[in-house]
């Protein structure tokens, strides 16, 4: 009953057909294209490796990356209308999948996310996929672990570094994404003063994005913590955790 | 005659700049890649070309993002029961 009420949330939770963060085809040029590709191997790789290690010593693993890795591919083809901005835009995911799986291994989600949206969705691109894997891969996960340590080392309880975690995958993600577009076109214009223009027309849509990025992300936090703490014990990113 | 002929040209007028304007009119909803992304790439020189494999071809996205979606909700929802009901319930007996 719960599988099948489960189900039908996801079902009517589907995605719709709109575009949203990723850097369309062909928007690099193809230098930039390259070096993205060059940049995001290693982790990509080194994400494949973990992975492998992981899910032969912890037998929840091949769940948790199956649910995640679902998970952050419809949240990043999923369209969020913003009516403060008048348009829409999707959470990233990758925060919360680096907490649970580690942040290599949410690269290669990212990775495998992205490449499914470019070949079949008309979504981001092929020759700008190593540039959305960097940000929402690399950028994304190591933010939001990142984050979450943070909150660790503050002291928050569970739910508020989830938040972070949430608020700092999204943030950072499309702070990378204004990186990657100003560094490559901005010609004889200031560089910063580009980055600053991109970023801050993401922000209207990104912030109430991110708020609930950070509120999902804790929410799942605190869920997990109350049905299964056994399984937040085995994750490193976690420390001491109350039953 | 005259003013017939004239509110008939103006009436026209306005149904054609109605016309063309809904034409121009943006989309309600665009995504931040389109208002965000296309634009500046646009305004600083560069355009988005089409995808490799242009999947945007009437309803085969809508199509293809339902299949996607109904894809993506069925594993999650999977494991979600392996993990947090089968799993819960399996540890319970355990303990």
């Amino acid at each position: 009953m719960r599988l099948l009420l489960l189900s039908l949330v996801l079902l009517l939770a589907l995605p719709a057909p709109a575009l949203a963060m990723h850097i369309s085809e062909g928007i690099l040029p193809p230098g930039w294209a390259v070096l993205w590709f060059v940049t995001a191997a290693p982790f990509v790789g080194w994400g494949v490796v973990k992975i492998t290690r992981r899910k032969n010593v912890d037998p929840s693993y091949i769940p948790l990356l199956g649910i995640f890795g679902a998970a952050v591919f419809v949240f990043s083809c999923f369209p969020i209308p913003v009516p403060v901005a008048g348009s829409t835009a999707h959470p990233a995911g990758t925060g919360m999948s680096a907490i649970f799986l580690g942040p290599f291994a949410s690269v290669v989600v990212a990775f495998i996310s992205l490449l499914l949206q470019a070949l079949f969705l008309a979504h981001g691109g092929l020759t700008t996929l190593g540039g959305n894997t960097m940000s929402m891969g690399v950028v994304g996960s190591f933010a939001g672990y990142g984050a979450f340590l943070l909150g660790r080392a503050l002291r928050l309880n569970l739910f508020w570094r989830g938040f972070l975690a949430g608020v700092a995958a999204d943030l950072l993600t499309y702070l990378a994404t204004s990186f990657e577009l100003a560094i490559a076109l901005h010609g004889d214009h200031s560089f910063w003063s580009v980055l600053g223009q991109i970023y801050l027309a993401f922000m209207p849509t990104q912030i109430p994005l991110s708020i609930l990025e950070g509120v999902v992300t804790g929410g799942i936090i605190v869920y997990v913590q109350k049905h299964r703490p056994d399984i937040l014990r085995r994750l490193k990113a976690f420390g001491e955790v109350k039953s | 005659m005259k003013r017939v002929l004239v509110l008939l040209v103006f009436l026209s007028s306005l149904a054609v700049s109605g016309a063309l304007g809904a034409e121009e009119q943006k989309p309600k909803w665009p995504g931040v890649d389109e208002t965000v992304v296309e634009k500046y790439a646009r305004d600083l020189g560069r355009e988005a070309r089409e995808p490799f494999i242009n999947t945007d071809q009437g309803d085969l996205l809508l199509f293809l993002f339902a299949l996607a979606g109904s894809i993506g909700g069925f594993i999650a929802g999977y494991y979600w029961h392996k993990l947090f009901v089968v799993g819960k319930e399996d540890r319970q007996q355990r303990d």
